[in-house]
């Protein structure tokens, strides 16, 4: 609102002293450039979700009228690749990633959460190279610890189990989700931190009454955030995995060698799959980009 | 001090000193007691991240210094900074590591100038605007490998994808049977890779961003208004001073996404052409030519390289945890 929000202002401020036909002529040319800028958003939002809108289609289109050049906008509409889809049992790797993405997630919120308090509302000393340490994992590519952590599952047995990967998981989101708990829990006023102390408030009060109802969208959105990165997951799963704990994403991959290149039957592949994140991203949008923000960097 | 008055001081420290003692053992502990009841919160974290991050790094550390290839398992042995040397010595691992430079620091910078647009024209209102947002943030929701596939297959695939489609439709339209057909994978293999993440990267810079922008200083901007500053200066002097620890937020958690970036480089063009990064030759000189020491070697750099960077960008560049430590 950068161009809306101070030209009303100075439109008021000198609008005094200017005849109403130029006043007029003002108001014109703010509704055009108005205008303008509502058309761009428009056009870059379409843009942006055109190849979102394409896979959606193409999975409605027969395999024939998928593959055209020029595209078939109009073809008519068929339901078969999503019977096909679900007729190749993508169950195991769908329920494979739910199990290690909420399971991942769960064990995320129960480690960061005491320490982002621990960060945050009672800060230990030096707490920002804590933090700091933390974060530095983050720049560890995943893929510097594959081979020990492939040795390590294929002597122990956790190879081609989902025990493994939501540890994995755990341990890349946990930076990430101890940062942005720390952000969320140093909104809190230290004003009615102080004043439920000196009411006497123990620590299961404080943390009930003042600590939750501020902490309790920001772990909300700290969650979905390690749900998507979890669910997204590719080279880790791919790994580590074979045909027991293979997730989503590895289904993706290796279906479409399975299947040979299926125009059609790919999107609707791509489209189920990435469901879940669509739809969890669409419903909580604020949430979103309050987490993403990491509760506002103040 | 004279020396009668030390020796009053300490007299009188002297006659003090049994109880005072007391206490401050007793506080003492009761410090330490807090300062661990304030730690100990911290202690799963810390020791969880430091078991699956650091014990595998130690490995793979020890792994670069040997001689270790699968393939040949009677060769193993200690090689020094033989791996290292070879690191460096190859043209193709050079390569690849200007390959990652290049498509970290492009890809961050056009989402974040794409995204900062974007973030711009929907902080107004305006009608549906709230389906344009959604709209927005589409690309960022597809799973990466889904959409790399997408890209790959729907869209830039040169007979039957999107881009070339609507290629030969406006040629179409003008009466030309002879549109342009690019096969961009192969012609633009670096580009079309860059071309993918941008796409997944700005509506997460555009998210950052819009969330500054909510939380902009509305008062200096109306007073900028009746200082009858333009809508340039007003964002130069006022808006971007207040966007920077966004955009510095973003860039910075953005490029430790893309340098790490291994879904696009597989699918799209399995790291031929001049797009294989870093994290892609290091996978493929595990899995394929099983050579551990050299992959090994690779990863340690790698590491170095970004905790040189990333401490630098942190600790000097940005002001994210400057001012934090005010509190």
């Amino acid at each position: 609102m950068t161009a809306s929000l101070d030209r009303p202002l100075r439109a008021r401020t000198t609008g005094m002293r200017r005849s109403s036909a130029e006043r007029a002529r003002a108001g014109g040319r703010r509704r055009v450039t108005g205008a303008l800028l509502t058309v761009a958003a428009w056009g870059a939002a379409s843009l942006f979700f055109l190849p979102v809108l394409w896979m959606v289609l193409t999975t409605f289109h027969a395999e024939p009228d998928a593959a055209t050049n020029p595209p078939s906008v109009a073809a008519p509409l068929t339901l078969e690749n999503y019977a096909s889809f679900f007729s190749s049992n993508p169950w195991p790797p769908i329920l494979n990633s739910i199990s290690a993405s909420v399971g991942s997630t769960v064990l995320v919120i129960a480690l960061a959460l005491p320490a982002a308090y621990a960060l945050a509302i009672k800060p230990v000393r030096r707490w920002t190279d804590v933090l700091f340490f933390a974060l530095s994992t983050k720049f560890l590519p995943v893929v510097v610890g594959l081979l020990p952590l492939y040795l390590f599952a294929t002597t122990t047995g956790l190879q081609d189990n989902i025990a493994m990967l939501v540890l994995l998981y755990t341990s890349m989101n946990l930076p990430i989700a101890l940062w942005m708990l720390q952000r969320f829990l140093a909104e809190i006023p230290k004003e009615m931190l102080e004043a439920a102390e000196l009411d006497g408030a123990g620590l299961a009060t404080t943390l009930r009454s003042v600590i939750a109802p501020v902490a309790l969208p920001g772990i909300a959105a700290t969650s979905l955030i390690c749900l998507i990165f979890s669910w997204n997951e590719l080279l880790l799963a791919r790994t580590l995995t074979a045909t027991v704990a293979g997730t989503a994403p590895v289904f993706l991959t290796s279906f479409l060698t399975s299947q040979g290149l299926f125009l059609a039957q790919m999107c609707t592949a791509a489209f189920v799959i990435s469901l879940p994140v669509l739809l969890a991203g669409f419903v909580a949008q604020d949430k979103l980009v309050q987490g993403l923000s990491m509760g506002a960097v103040k | 001090m004279t020396s009668a008055a030390r020796r009053r001081t300490a007299a009188s420290t002297g006659a003090s000193v049994a109880p005072s003692r007391t206490v401050s053992a007793a506080g003492a502990a009761h410090l330490r007691r807090a300062a661990w009841a304030r730690r100990l919160p911290l202690l799963p974290a810390l020791i969880f991240l430091v078991v699956t991050t650091q014990i595998p790094f130690l490995a793979t550390l020890v792994v670069s210094l040997t001689s270790w290839n699968a393939l040949y398992p009677d060769q193993r042995g200690f090689a020094g900074l033989e791996n290292f040397r070879e690191v460096f010595a190859d043209a193709e691992l050079r390569s690849s590591l200007v390959t990652t430079v290049v498509l970290t620091v492009t890809v961050a910078l056009v989402s974040l100038v794409l995204g900062l647009v974007l973030a711009l024209l929907l902080d107004r209102s305006f009608r549906g605007r709230g389906i344009v947002r959604t709209m927005l943030i589409a690309p960022y929701l597809v799973v990466p490998v889904a959409a790399a596939l997408l890209w790959k297959h729907a869209l830039l695939n040169p007979q039957y994808g999107l881009v070339n489609g609507a290629l030969t439709w406006i040629w179409g339209l003008f009466g030309s049977s002879a549109p342009p057909q690019p096969a961009w994978l192969a012609e633009n293999p670096l580009l079309s890779v860059e071309a993918t993440l941008v796409w997944q990267w700005t509506p997460f810079m555009m998210l950052i961003l819009l969330s500054g922008l909510q939380s902009k200083p509305t008062d200096a901007l109306e007073a900028a208004g009746i200082d009858g500053a333009g809508p340039w200066q007003t964002f130069r002097y006022v808006l971007f001073p207040h966007l920077r620890q966004y955009m510095e937020l973003g860039a910075l958690l953005g490029s430790i996404y893309i340098v790490q970036n291994f879904d696009a480089v597989y699918t799209l063009t399995a790291g031929g052409l001049g797009t294989a990064n870093l994290p892609y030759s290091i996978y493929r000189t595990f899995f394929q030519a099983q050579d551990y020491g050299l992959a090994s070697a690779m990863g340690v750099l790698v590491v170095i390289g970004t905790i040189l960077i990333a401490t630098f960008a942190l600790r000097v560049v940005s002001s994210l945890l400057r001012e934090e430590i005010n509190r």
